[in-house]
């Protein structure tokens, strides 16, 4: 592991990495902040600009975007009360009421120090927990990695989708409907393509991501501009307060920081539950344990109020890589993505991954730390000029998400035919959105569809076309009884939900 | 009659699904594959009937969180003329040119946005794109193809 350590750092602290995590970590942090603007839609936009690095590089910059991302979107919690990521909510409930007491920057102040303690930690138990991970999971068969797949979107359908799992379900089938056009990759027939030579290769992922994410999410916005539910009061941006914690309240941080960062890991590590769990369990795990009279002050301006959901987002963050360096499959739409941005690099992430290429697995982990470190520095003396990004008119930010996700496009394939399926997509994923149908669930199955069917495939011709091999082995039989419970506790949740 | 929308989404989703499910029988596979285990149409089949399967249940079960949308609040008028000054974006990228289709597109899109700030408009259009070009193409060396700058001699 101290080799390893040391490729990672070697690789991370090239002076080009660094500079990497810092633009990410930046641009993180401001697309993050903007309200509706998530994680997923900053590193989809940025995926064009990695085609330019090696992969250890691009995928640097990508994980400095998701952390900067989840930190930035805290900033519009507390100050706007409209979080910009879903991992942000939980922050709101007692940033926000921090900020209209006048406290804004101390409330940012105590969000950037417990995100970065939160990621630091975390990725502690990243750097110990991944490679025995690794170890493990060579031990899987096809059939374990199908069931995986089958409960890893099982799993994201239930945790996102807010008491909508049959939505979620419908967008997962569309997702895996979607990787199923173009070529079949081992008879190379193609299929759903009627004669469209623009669709023999298939859709691309990078389409399907700026489509459903950047696109449909400007496309949306400019579409709610007007509606009274979304808008949000807002706090003073020129008088944010001060930024210093006094010892009380750094007191109460030492002790909440630790449990919170152990809960978001955990949560993190699970397919498809991710930051927006882990916030919210870790804010009620917090509620339950203060003594009654900190309690009184939960939801009123708490400082493990906010602490708490803001320690356990950023710790969810670096236990998502973690299903998602050592199994190959993602754990939230966020992994999803750049999971498909590595295979486009030509990198399969899995267990093999820890032995093929170490210094892309050890560097990502590394940059970790590095980039906690970069994103306090950069964001807790800029907190005062950061907050006033949240003042962009939307005149503006609206045409520069599109001009970026045509770009994207434009770039990869010179073709007008992406362009107007790219609009087409993003058009229906929209609409969709209006309804609540959840994207993350498309996304995850979009890009574990051909992994899915070819494992689907390898069981099926193993053990002759007898769909036995579910419960031949007991990894495999476990891991389907996980997903047959979570199935099974949505149907119960509904029912009582309905009494 | 209250049309619940929701419905009607999982009502065009069970069509799709059907179609899906129609189409992925019509894939030719060969004549050896026929009969195999697994074959090219053994998977999207499975999905065919997964999405019938769900989005049937949706159609079936009531909906106890239904979702209602306020259409009078919202920007149609100025959503659908974005989506068209895109579409004429993707169709003359190619053939004007990057830089060209890319800054008048930023323009309009900002015009018909409500931004009236013309100096402003001009500075985060024409300049910001050549920036950004000079960024991808100039330092990550990543090719965009441009006609028109190519027809007066700034691009090689």
């Amino acid at each position: 592991m101290i080799e390893g350590i040391l490729i990672g750092l070697t690789t991370a602290l090239t002076f080009q990495n660094i500079l990497m995590v810092m633009v990410g970590c930046f641009f993180g942090t401001i697309i993050g902040m903007l309200p509706g603007l998530g994680p997923m839609t900053a590193i989809a936009l940025m995926i064009p600009i990695t085609y330019g690095f090696d992969p250890a590089t691009g995928l640097i910059l990508m994980a400095g975007v998701y952390y900067g991302a989840v930190f930035g979107g805290s900033t519009s919690s507390i100050l706007l009360n409209a979080p910009g990521v879903p991992g942000t909510v939980a922050t709101s409930f007692d940033g926000y009421p921090m900020a209209q007491q006048g406290k804004a920057g101390k409330a940012l102040a105590i969000a950037a120090w417990s995100s970065f303690a939160g990621g630091t930690l975390s990725a502690i138990y990243l750097l110990f927990m991944a490679p025995s991970l690794s170890k493990v999971s060579l031990s899987f068969r096809s059939p374990d990695y199908f069931a995986l797949m089958i409960l890893g979107l099982t799993a994201i359908a239930a945790f996102s989708s807010k008491g909508q799992f049959l939505k979620a379900m419908m967008m997962v089938v569309l997702g895996l409907m979607l990787a199923s056009v173009g070529q079949d990759s081992l008879s190379d027939i193609t299929r759903f393509t009627f004669d469209n030579m623009n669709l023999t290769d298939g859709i691309s992922f990078v389409l399907v991501v700026m489509a459903t994410f950047a696109m449909s999410e400007a496309l949306t916005i400019i579409l709610k501009r007007n509606d009274p539910t979304s808008a949000a009061k807002q706090v003073s941006l020129t008088e944010l307060g001060s930024i210093k914690i006094n010892k009380e309240e750094r007191t109460k941080m030492y002790k909440t920081i630790p449990r919170s960062s152990v809960i978001g890991f955990l949560i993190g590590v699970l397919p498809g539950a991710g930051a927006t769990i882990a916030s919210f369990l870790a804010y009620g795990m917090e509620r339950n344990v203060v003594s009654d009279k900190e309690k009184e002050k939960f939801g009123k301006g708490s400082v493990n109020g906010l602490s708490a959901p803001e320690t356990a987002n950023n710790a969810a963050c670096s236990g998502s890589f973690v299903p998602m360096l050592t199994l190959g499959i993602p754990g939230s739409g966020t992994t999803a993505v750049m999971l498909g941005a590595l295979l486009g690099f030509g990198v399969q992430p899995g267990p093999r991954l820890y032995m093929t290429n170490p210094e892309i697995f050890w560097s990502i982990i590394m940059s970790m730390y590095i980039g906690m470190v970069i994103l306090l520095i950069l964001n807790l003396p800029l907190i005062p000029y950061i907050a006033r990004i949240l003042a962009v008119p939307k005149n503006y930010l609206i045409p520069l998400i599109l001009f970026f996700s045509v770009t994207g496009i434009y770039v990869m394939s010179f073709n007008n035919f992406d362009i107007y399926l790219m609009i087409g997509i993003a058009v229906v994923a929209t609409f969709l959105r209006l309804y609540d149908f959840p994207m993350p669930p498309l996304i995850l199955a979009f890009v574990l569809g051909g992994l899915m069917e070819e494992n689907l495939r390898r069981s099926l011709l193993l053990s002759n076309g007898s769909w036995e091999f579910l419960w031949d082995r007991t990894l495999t039989a476990c891991i389907l009884t996980t997903t047959i419970l979570i199935v099974f506790w949505h149907i119960y949740k509904t029912f009582k939900k309905k009494n | 009659m209250n049309i619940n929308t929701t419905k009607i989404i999982s009502l065009l989703f069970f069509i799709f699904s059907a179609f899906y499910l129609y189409t992925a029988y019509q894939i030719q596979v060969f004549a050896f594959d026929e009969n195999a285990p697994f074959n090219a149409r053994t998977f999207p089949i499975y999905l065919g009937y997964a999405g019938l399967f769900f989005s049937g249940l949706k159609l079936i079960l009531p909906d106890p969180n239904t979702i209602k949308v306020e259409h009078k609040n919202l920007e149609y008028k100025k959503t659908g003329i974005l989506i068209l000054i895109a579409i004429i974006y993707g169709a003359t990228i190619l053939k004007v040119g990057y830089f060209l289709t890319t800054s008048l597109f930023l323009f309009a899109s900002y015009y018909f946005l409500g931004e009236r700030r013309w100096i402003l408009m001009f500075l985060l259009s024409f300049p910001f794109v050549a920036a950004f070009m000079y960024l991808l193409h100039g330092i990550l060396d990543i090719y965009l193809r441009d006609p028109f700058l190519q027809s007066i001699g700034v691009m090689g």
